[in-house]
């Protein structure tokens, strides 16, 4: 019998709950030692288009789940993570890692999903205010998610960095559309896989494989994109600065910054959170009156 | 009798085929651009809704005049729709301008009335001013196989318009069945006199299609080579992004020529549409992904 011919995996993107193909037909080969390990959709700005769109659509209904609820669906994630551990140690091998380093990464990976899960129901207990005023109001501030954030991540830590984009900003209720590791894509499209499967509501995550340098002038420009946090350290300020048209928030990370424990932090979560402050009129009354 | 439709069967795979290869099309760069403006040029900005008020009719004709502040060039839509209690409110917004006024009439949408109603309704509204009406057939007595009736209510409706107020005749294709009644139907409308030919009152899904669409635009053409007489075309509902739009356009010029890319003879009937079309504009003009953010309501 003649041997047998391996059958290369094409990791196809993550848009709306669902996986296609790039709409642009596109894909390049991710190698190691020059041996190609997968198929890889080389994902363009229309796709990018779609994903937005997605997380627009989604955006309402997930920040109005319950901080409660969407605790337990990132818990969920962490769950699924878990069960899963073997396929990711594998891809970030093939990908080049060494055993240790990549156990390291998965772990790392889990406990930070939990962490930030747990802070779905309390970030506003600590951030939000209540704000001595001049007048008869009751004057309060809350935090509140910004919208659609524009994700890019790094190549150093492919997976950690993947998990510590989203999941600060899906906490909160926001919905993101992410730009994978373009040398080592698998771990963040094996992470969709994840997501699909852990009640997480269609368009809340959108992943997509390709060229940074291609798809990011795009993120940064969309009108229809709140915030960018970008964990590349690749955009230059020309790009960076159409960002200002509709207002961005752009938040960039070091791959130290995200490797070390001390990313483990609500502030991270604030980010990409938008603080809104109410004057609440209070009935005075006859306490008004001057009477006693 | 007068022999006003033909029993012509059609071909559905071969619609169904044309339409496939139309829908993988693109438009690109100055082409696309200058089809988006078409497209404005040619919608009918509608608003056919129960809790319809004044000020939203004028809000509707304030925009099909100023469709966006900043872009240059823009045509205005080609005209306002609206329920025949409104015409007097849309023209009176309209004056000056060169946007139409249409009114829906004959008890629009099920059009189950008398035809007594039916031309009072209609009366009324080309009283009010209304430059086109829209007027739906009756889907009951054509299902019953009366198609003397449905053809002689179009006539007696277009007798009401006369000359001047062009008379469109929605044919209410999601309720009709297949390709063949559709056809037929067509026919009928366009032999007792209508100016137009409408796919659906928007009110019932599916609406317009491209396949429906191109078996109304076919009988267009047999019409036209039979007679020399040039029937207009509006699919209407469910057509809200400038891709599908463009590729009607596509599908018009291929089908009828270029006599009919104007909007004296083809409508595109939609309320979202206009703001899809004016954001891709400005992606075309700025190269940036747009917001609905930055585009005024519907």
């Amino acid at each position: 019998m003649s041997e047998r011919i391996k059958v290369l995996k094409t990791y196809k993107i993550f848009i709306d709950g669902k996986f296609p193909r790039t709409e642009s037909g596109r894909y390049y080969q991710t190698k190691n030692n020059g041996i190609p390990i997968a198929n890889i959709c080389m994902s363009s700005r229309k796709d990018m288009k779609n994903a937005v769109a997605a997380a627009r659509k989604a955006f309402l209904g997930w920040s109005n789940r319950t901080a409660y609820n969407r605790s337990q669906i990132l818990y969920r994630i962490a769950e699924m993570l878990e069960t899963r551990k073997s396929q990711f140690l594998e891809e970030l091998v093939l990908q080049g890692w060494t055993n240790k380093n990549a156990e390291l990464e998965i772990y790392k990976t889990i406990d930070r999903i939990i962490y930030f899960a747990g802070w779905a129901d309390k970030i506003n207990q600590v951030f939000g205010s209540v704000n001595p005023v001049a007048t008869s109001h009751f004057n309060f501030t809350m935090l509140e998610p910004m919208g659609v954030v524009g994700l890019i991540t790094n190549e150093e830590t492919p997976l950690l960095a993947i998990a510590s984009c989203i999941i600060p900003a899906i906490v909160s209720g926001n919905t993101v559309v992410v730009i994978a590791s373009e040398k080592a894509p698998l771990s963040a499209l094996t992470f969709a896989e994840v997501i699909s499967n852990s009640d997480v509501p269609p368009g809340v995550v959108n992943i997509l494989s390709g060229s940074k340098k291609e798809l990011s002038p795009h993120i940064y420009s969309h009108m229809d994109v709140n915030a960018i946090g970008d964990f590349s350290n690749l955009t230059n300020d020309e790009i960076k600065l159409t960002a200002v048209e509709n207002l961005k928030r752009i938040r960039s990370f070091g791959a130290s910054e995200i490797s070390n424990d001390n990313f483990d932090s609500p502030y991270v979560i604030k980010d990409f959170m938008e603080a809104k402050t109410t004057w609440h009129p209070i009935e005075s009354g006859f306490a008004n009156s001057n009477s006693y | 009798m007068i022999n006003f439709f033909s029993n012509t069967k059609v071909d559905k795979v071969g619609i169904e085929d044309r339409v496939s290869r139309i829908s993988k099309r693109s438009l690109k760069s100055d082409a696309k651009l200058d089809g988006l403006k078409m497209i404005l040029s040619m919608i009918d900005l509608t608003t056919l809704e129960g809790m319809d008020t004044v000020l939203k009719v004028q809000q509707l004709c304030y925009k099909a005049t100023h469709l966006h502040y900043q872009i240059s060039n823009l045509p205005n839509v080609a005209a306002v729709c609206v329920y025949p209690n409104m015409v007097k409110t849309a023209v009176d917004a309209l004056k000056g301008t060169d946007v139409k006024v249409a009114s829906v009439a004959t008890a629009f949408p099920s059009g189950n009335s008398t035809l007594e109603i039916k031309i009072k309704d209609t009366k009324e509204a080309i009283i009010n001013g209304a430059d086109e009406v829209d007027m739906v057939i009756s889907r009951g007595k054509f299902h019953s196989g009366e198609y003397n009736y449905v053809y002689d209510e179009i006539a007696a409706i277009k007798e009401v318009c006369g000359e001047k107020v062009r008379l469109k005749v929605i044919l209410e294709t999601g309720e009709l069945g297949d390709f063949d009644h559709i056809r037929m139907a067509s026919e009928i409308a366009i032999n007792a006199g209508a100016d137009f030919i409408k796919t659906s009152t928007g009110k019932i899904s599916p609406a317009a299609t491209l396949p429906i669409t191109l078996v109304m635009l076919e009988t267009i053409k047999d019409f036209y080579y039979k007679t020399g007489k040039i029937v207009g075309m509006k699919p209407a509902g469910g057509i809200s992004n400038s891709k599908l739009a463009l590729q009607y356009l596509m599908l018009v010029k291929e089908t009828l020529g270029p006599i009919w890319l104007d909007k004296k003879w083809f409508r595109f009937g939609a309320s979202s549409l206009a703001n899809d079309v004016l954001m891709q504009i400005v992606k075309q003009q700025t190269g940036k992904y747009q917001s609905k953010n930055y585009f005024s309501n519907d």
